[in-house]
């Protein structure tokens, strides 16, 4: 790889984009597919058609007495926003105490944490419900802000505990010598330097909530449900329904991107921040 | 303000056997700078670190002033410390890093302004103050090091190698600086550092500390004239001391190859005692001589070091039996060329010590 070969890398490049071009087919062919007549979607596949918003129209109004858009995407906000807030609010600590000042027998805490998520979900899927039902929180979002935040939370820790550690020690130390209670140096010292880390983390709660169907389906199948169950809500066992629920796809994966857009500003305001030294 | 007393401090880091800091004893007065040095690993950074809060201490006992600040933590000690590295914060502005510990301490917004503002004109950061800290040069950043220290009026001024991330000319312009500030604000300063010409410039006082040990706490001068041990002889001094080890033989002198060296009675009494010392000899005290029987050594000269006002001859000696170097400092712009064979001549004080390195005279 010393010399650059124009053959070669003119190669490298045009199998790059050609697996680029795989991967981002099917998504490119949802959001198109959202802009077609059934018809056009399903029996004979066209790349050039006649373009409609009537199936942004169909899912917008929905069907008589099933779950609209507005109510799962405000279900979806609330547990995703609280269960993230809540994720962060309890990780950060906990990545101090395993980072910066590390408790007693950090290690094997760090790896119950990861523990944790060795068991599948299904396998505990019983007893959550059982303790759901008899808590009274069967179809509320409450019971979903609790499993995302016990979900996301060993992710989190485990992130922000990586990134408090590039955080330099002489600056934690300047900021206790300068007099800064422990809360003044974790929010005016730590939090800023990690904040990319912190934005990254909280990027990948938010992904992880937004996009979680198995336990909303189970826990919350009608009032609190959530957006991917209102995204399968528009499969229909008569007649086509393709065009559609690329529509509907193509609206559930937005908030999901823009949250991803945020976040990478923030991240890359934070890496321009650099020199520490 | 305030006096600082290390009291038989002492640190073993966890995990290790050997105290990094042993047994440390220092007085350090009001006002005073105080410069902590020793080679790589000595235990420098530690020491302060202990006085800072930053450590803990395993044994023996802190104070600044009249207060036990043993187990007292960092944020009530009061004291500023400079880093190697600065470590400022990075997010904030220059204004914001200097006032930081001033907000800390719930001072109200027109007085921290005021004091950032009167350290800003003592350290020419004037323009600075709304830059971030990446946006400065190295030397800027010292500067607001130095400014974050300085608007707390602390207690104590703790710098651990402040000047050494600084090239060569700054860093001497630096040193002035620093030496003229301190001076100034009359904050007792402990300042560690490697560089032993910033110790001798810098300090009313120095202490070596060689693997956790002082060696000696004294003022340069006295630290130059009158090591009180083979390694404070041996690092203290450039180029270093010539050090020898000489028979004892029965105390009236040590022999240095073909020279002979007289000692006084008292002095030869302790010599007598040991069947080998170190003779140790500067080489500003050794001179080329015309060749002088047992008075002067002869030698070949291996290395001139010419810098002009002066030189450093590097001379290849016979010493029992072996070939050994010795360092004589010459005349600049000498015509003294490899390979010319010369004398050496003794033209100063010696120095003896025992075979546990303590002084003999
Ligand atoms: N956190 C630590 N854990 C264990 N040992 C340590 C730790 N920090 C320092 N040491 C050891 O303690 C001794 C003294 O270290 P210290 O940093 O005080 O040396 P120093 O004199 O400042 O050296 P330098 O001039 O290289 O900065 C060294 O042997 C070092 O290896
Ligand atoms: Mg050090």
């Amino acid at each position: 790889m010393t010399e650059s070969n124009p053959i070669r890398s003119f190669l490298l490049g045009l199998l790059t984009w050609f697996i680029g071009l795989l991967f981002f087919f099917p998504v490119f062919w949802m959001v198109l597919n959202g802009f077609k007549e059934e018809a056009d979607a399903n029996t004979d596949p066209k790349l050039f058609f006649d373009p409609t918003l009537d199936r942004y129209r169909d899912i917008a109004s929905g069907d008589q007495g099933l779950l609209s858009f507005g109510e799962a995407f405000t279900n979806s906000a609330w547990a995703v926003i609280v269960s993230t807030i809540l994720v962060l609010i309890l990780a950060v600590p906990a990545a101090y105490a395993l980072s910066i000042r590390p408790v007693a027998k950090w290690r094997d805490v760090l790896f119950f944490f990861i523990s944790t998520k060795f068991l599948p979900i299904v396998a505990a899927i019983l007893p959550l419900w059982i303790i759901a039902r008899e808590l009274d929180i069967l179809n509320t979002r409450l019971v979903l802000i609790v499993l995302y935040t016990a979900m996301n939370l060993p992710l989190a820790v485990w992130m922000l505990r990586s990134f408090f550690q590039e955080v330099p020690r002489e600056l934690i130390e300047a900021a206790q010598l300068d007099g800064a209670s422990l809360r003044g140096q974790i929010t005016s010292v730590i939090l800023p330097i990690a904040a990319p880390g912190l934005a990254a983390t909280a990027l990948l709660c938010v992904i992880f909530a937004w996009n979680e169907f198995f336990l909303a389906v189970q826990l919350n199948p009608v009032d609190g449900s959530t957006v991917p169950i209102w995204v399968t809500s528009n499969v229909s066992t008569r007649g086509n329904f393709l065009a559609r629920l690329s529509a509907a796809s193509t609206v559930a994966t937005l908030p999901v991107l823009i949250a991803g857009w945020v976040a990478q500003k923030r991240m890359i305001r934070g890496l321009a921040m650099g020199a520490i030294k | 303000m305030a006096q600082v007393r290390y009291d038989e401090a002492t640190r073993i880091y966890p995990g290790t056997d050997i105290a990094a800091v042993d047994r440390l004893d220092l007085d350090i007065a009001d006002g005073e700078f105080l410069v902590v040095v020793g080679p790589s690993g000595s235990g420098k950074s530690t020491a302060l670190r202990m006085l800072a809060g930053l450590e803990f201490i395993d044994n023996g006992s802190i104070h600044i002033g009249e207060r036990d600040v043993t187990l007292v933590p960092p944020k009530e000690r009061d004291i500023a410390m400079v880093f190697q590295n600065y470590a400022l914060y990075p997010q904030m502005s220059v204004a914001a890093n200097m006032g930081f510990a001033l907000k800390q301490q719930g001072i109200p917004k027109e007085e921290r302004q005021r004091r950032v503002a009167e350290a800003a004109r003592i350290l020419d950061l004037e323009p600075y103050l709304e830059r971030k800290p990446k946006n400065l040069s190295g030397g800027q950043r010292q500067r607001v090091a130095m400014g974050r220290a300085i608007v707390r009026e602390p207690q104590v001024f703790l710098m651990d190698e402040p000047l050494s991330n600084l090239d060569a000319k700054l860093r001497v312009q630096t040193r002035t600086q620093l030496a003229d500030l301190q001076a100034d604000l009359g904050v007792t300063t402990v300042y560690v550092t490697h560089d032993q010409v910033e110790a001798m410039t810098l300090g009313d006082r120095v202490a070596v500390l060689e693997s956790g040990k002082l060696q000696q706490c004294a003022s340069p001068r006295e630290m130059y004239s009158r090591p009180a041990n083979r390694f404070v002889a041996g690092f203290i001094g450039s180029p270093a001391m010539n050090l020898l080890e000489v028979d004892g033989g029965d105390g009236s002198g040590v022999a240095l190859g073909s020279m002979t060296v007289p000692l006084d009675g008292e002095v030869g009494r302790s010599v007598g005692a040991h069947p080998s010392v170190t003779l140790g000899v500067r080489p500003e005290h050794l001179a080329l001589v015309p060749s002088d029987g047992d008075r002067t050594l002869p030698g070949r000269v291996s290395v001139v070091e010419d810098l002009g006002s002066e030189a450093f001859v590097h001379i290849d000696v016979e010493h029992r039996g072996e070939t050994t170097q010795i360092v004589v400092r010459g005349e600049g712009e000498s015509d003294v060329r490899r390979d010319d064979n010369v004398a050496i001549g003794l033209g100063g004080p010696i120095h003896l010590f025992g075979p546990g390195g303590e002084r003999l005279n």
